[in-house]
């Protein structure tokens, strides 16, 4: 309900949303005008078409209340590499007591966004709301009007950081409120940085939401690698946009693993805002039961020699039902554009769903442009040969299904970060 | 060890093999020569279980047991293997993963301690050799961008792997060129035995040269029209197959 969050939008500005730099009390209310004129899309939306926002938009959600939690509980999610920097959020609010930033090389910071608009606003600045800006959906709107903390990664030029920084975001059992992360990674200059980015929920009994932001900065020549975890509970609702803005030279690769949630929905934007860009884009989902996963991605190429790869795969069993949406676009000036898509699902019941649409749209003459997708089942050619190997059938359903993801999973670059995604995904599929 | 009696079946309502009888004896290797289309792969894949096909007729024994009656992998365990003519690619399994699921599906059914990685390099390493490869193709994904020689190659690496009792070659020397075809030929070569039967399925002489059948069969629609001694095969070689056809009745 639209109240609901103009309520809190008011008392936020009566009681600490004033805080922090003169810019950003009017960046906030300008969000929330922005917020309530246009409201929570509905299925009349094209871009909404097959996400089914009613359930978070009739919901009244109050702002997340702040909660304890055990150290131990996080261990499953920290990759066993307790020793990375880590910004640990629980119900939105930085938990320093869960934290933990060693001594990083000089210029490095790596703090929650709240801080950072009291002693650095001169580094946030430039970039806040710059790339995700208030007219990219509703809930960029809602989060920019409503965001309290978050991270605030900032890699200065010619700068490499040896441990990828892991940011958690925890939703604690049984909370039933609504929290808006809002993250900032600049990667400047020639620096290079991996970026680990997690949602999870500890209980699965409660309904919450999650609407995060993230914005991705990187600079010239800058490499950075970022991964997306969404594993919230299974009667939360998550909606994230991560938008990023590339330099000259610069290498983005990005990898998202959906597995989460009631209904979550993810937008991945990435403006090349200049020539010679490399941008890899690998994402996988997993769904059954009744969950429904979005993934909507869009790339920019706004200048020429440019190159884009984008992979993304979905295993749905049960009832689940996915969407995937792939925009491409080229302007006029974009030649030499190479970008290619691919999305293909594996289907492991026949009532589960997909949704799929590529989405090119070119105006340069000299490019290379490809996209395909595919929804099917499981080879029994595969299958069969397995089992003439002595695999029983089962098993070699659960290892081809497995394979199917390993193969995406296969292309994160960082290893602690690969080697546990492939666990999870032998968990969830292969067992 | 395998005893082929009246075997009938068929694909999507078509008859494919009418009546195929055949004996093989531990150590011995058949050869199942034929035109295209006369039923060889089909053979092949019937006696690996492959679900595609209908048996309507027919029985065969396998070491004692009724082979129709058992899941693939059943006769997996119980020692049957067949190299596919198309060996299929599973990109994101590793050989080395895949052969190691195979090799402990096997002991698991059997009854055995299954292997741990590390000691499953050490089982790998004398049959890598068989193949002339070296470790670096466990690494890659099981098939995928292999080249036609390399699948063969892997379809024999699992063959030594796993020791079957009986195994089946479907068209093995299909898509190879000479130098593969060598290898191949050799590493099956190396896995012969007097426990150990072959049933090489070719459309071509040239794979014999190689490995030497003990006897060769003709086969013509679905039926075997002739059989005989390794020179069967020579013979078929510079007469083509029409002449047994036409002596048996059938083209």
């Amino acid at each position: 309900m639209i109240e609901t969050y103009q309520r809190q939008f008011d008392a936020f500005a009566a009681n600490g949303g004033r805080e922090g730099p003169s810019w950003l009390p009017g960046l906030r209310r300008a969000a929330m005008d922005q917020f309530t004129r246009v409201g929570f899309p509905t299925a009349r939306d094209e871009e909404w078409r097959f996400t089914p926002v009613g359930p978070i938009a009739q919901a009244d959600f109050q702002a997340a209340t702040p909660a304890s939690v055990d150290r131990d509980a996080l261990t499953p999610f920290l990759f066993g590499h307790a020793e990375w920097p880590q910004l640990v959020f629980v119900n939105g609010k930085l938990a320093p007591e869960l934290s933990w930033v060693p001594a990083l090389p000089p210029g490095v910071r790596v703090a929650s966004l709240a801080a950072a608009l009291q002693s650095v606003p001169a580094l946030v600045e430039p970039h806040l709301s710059r790339y995700a800006r208030s007219d990219t959906t509703a809930f960029t709107a809602l989060n920019t009007a409503l965001m309290r903390d978050g991270a605030f990664v900032y890699v200065p030029a010619h700068t490499s950081l040896e441990l990828p920084i892991h940011l958690l975001f925890v939703t604690t059992a049984g909370s039933t409120g609504a929290a808006h992360p809002r993250n900032l990674i600049v990667v400047e200059r020639g620096a290079r940085a991996s970026v680990v980015e997690s949602y999870v929920g500890l209980g699965d009994d409660s309904a919450y939401f999650t609407n995060a932001v993230t914005e991705v900065y990187s600079g010239e020549d800058a490499w950075t690698e970022h991964t997306r975890l969404q594993r919230e509970g299974g009667r939360a609702y998550h909606v994230g946009l991560t938008q990023v803005d590339q330099a000259r030279g610069s290498h983005y690769r990005s990898f998202t693993l959906a597995m989460g949630g009631a209904i979550s929905r993810h937008n991945l934007h990435v403006q090349l805002s200049a020539p010679g860009i490399e941008t890899l884009m690998y994402g996988l989902y997993l769904a059954r039961g009744d969950q429904v996963v979005d993934n909507h991605t869009a790339i920019f190429h706004d200048h020429p020699n440019c190159n884009s790869w984008e992979v993304y795969k979905g295993v749905l069993d049960d009832r689940a039902r996915a969407v995937f949406n792939g925009k491409v676009l080229v302007k006029p000036e974009a030649q030499k554009t190479d970008a290619k898509q691919t999305n293909r699902n594996l289907l492991l019941s026949d009532t589960a769903k997909v949704d799929t649409k590529p989405q090119l749209e070119i105006f340069a003459d000299d490019v290379k442009c490809t996209h395909g997708a595919t929804v099917g089942f499981l080879d029994p050619g595969a299958q069969f040969y397995l089992q003439s190997r002595g695999v029983p059938a089962a098993a070699a359903r659960r290892l081809l299904t497995y394979a199917f993801a390993a193969e995406v999973v296969n292309e994160v670059a960082l290893e602690p970060v690969r080697l546990e995604l492939d666990r999870l995904v032998l968990e969830r599929l292969g067992q | 060890m395998l005893e082929i009696r009246d075997l009938r079946a068929a694909a999507g309502g078509n008859e494919i093999l009418n009546g195929i009888n055949l004996t093989v004896r531990p150590g011995e290797v058949h050869a199942i020569m034929g035109p295209n289309g006369s039923g060889k792969s089909t053979l092949a894949q019937v006696l690996a279980g492959h679900p595609a096909y209908e048996v309507t007729g027919g029985a065969v024994r396998y070491d004692g047991q009724d082979l129709l009656d058992m899941e693939p992998e059943e006769r997996a365990h119980a020692g049957l293997f067949l190299a596919f003519q198309y060996p299929v690619e599973i990109p994101g399994v590793t050989n080395a993963y895949f052969l190691r699921a195979a090799y402990n599906a096997l002991r698991k059914a059997r009854g055995q301690d299954e292997a741990d990685p590390i000691d499953f390099i050490d089982v790998l390493e004398e049959k890598l050799k068989v193949v002339e490869w070296g470790p670096e193709i466990m690494s890659r994904a099981v098939n995928a961008g292999f080249s036609g020689g390399e699948k063969k190659r892997n379809e024999i690496l699992q063959l030594a792997v796993l020791e079957p009792k009986l195994a089946i070659l479907d068209e093995t020397d299909s898509g190879l060129d000479i130098d593969a075809l060598r290898i191949v030929a050799a590493g099956v070569n190396k896995l012969r035995s007097p426990e150990r039967s072959f049933v090489v399925v070719t459309h071509y002489q040239r794979l014999l040269n190689y490995i030497v059948p003990d006897f060769v069969h003709v086969l013509s629609g679905g039926r075997i029209v002739k059989s005989g001694g390794k020179e069967l095969a020579l013979e078929l070689e510079a007469r083509g197959y029409e002449w047994v056809e036409e002596a048996a009745g059938v083209a």
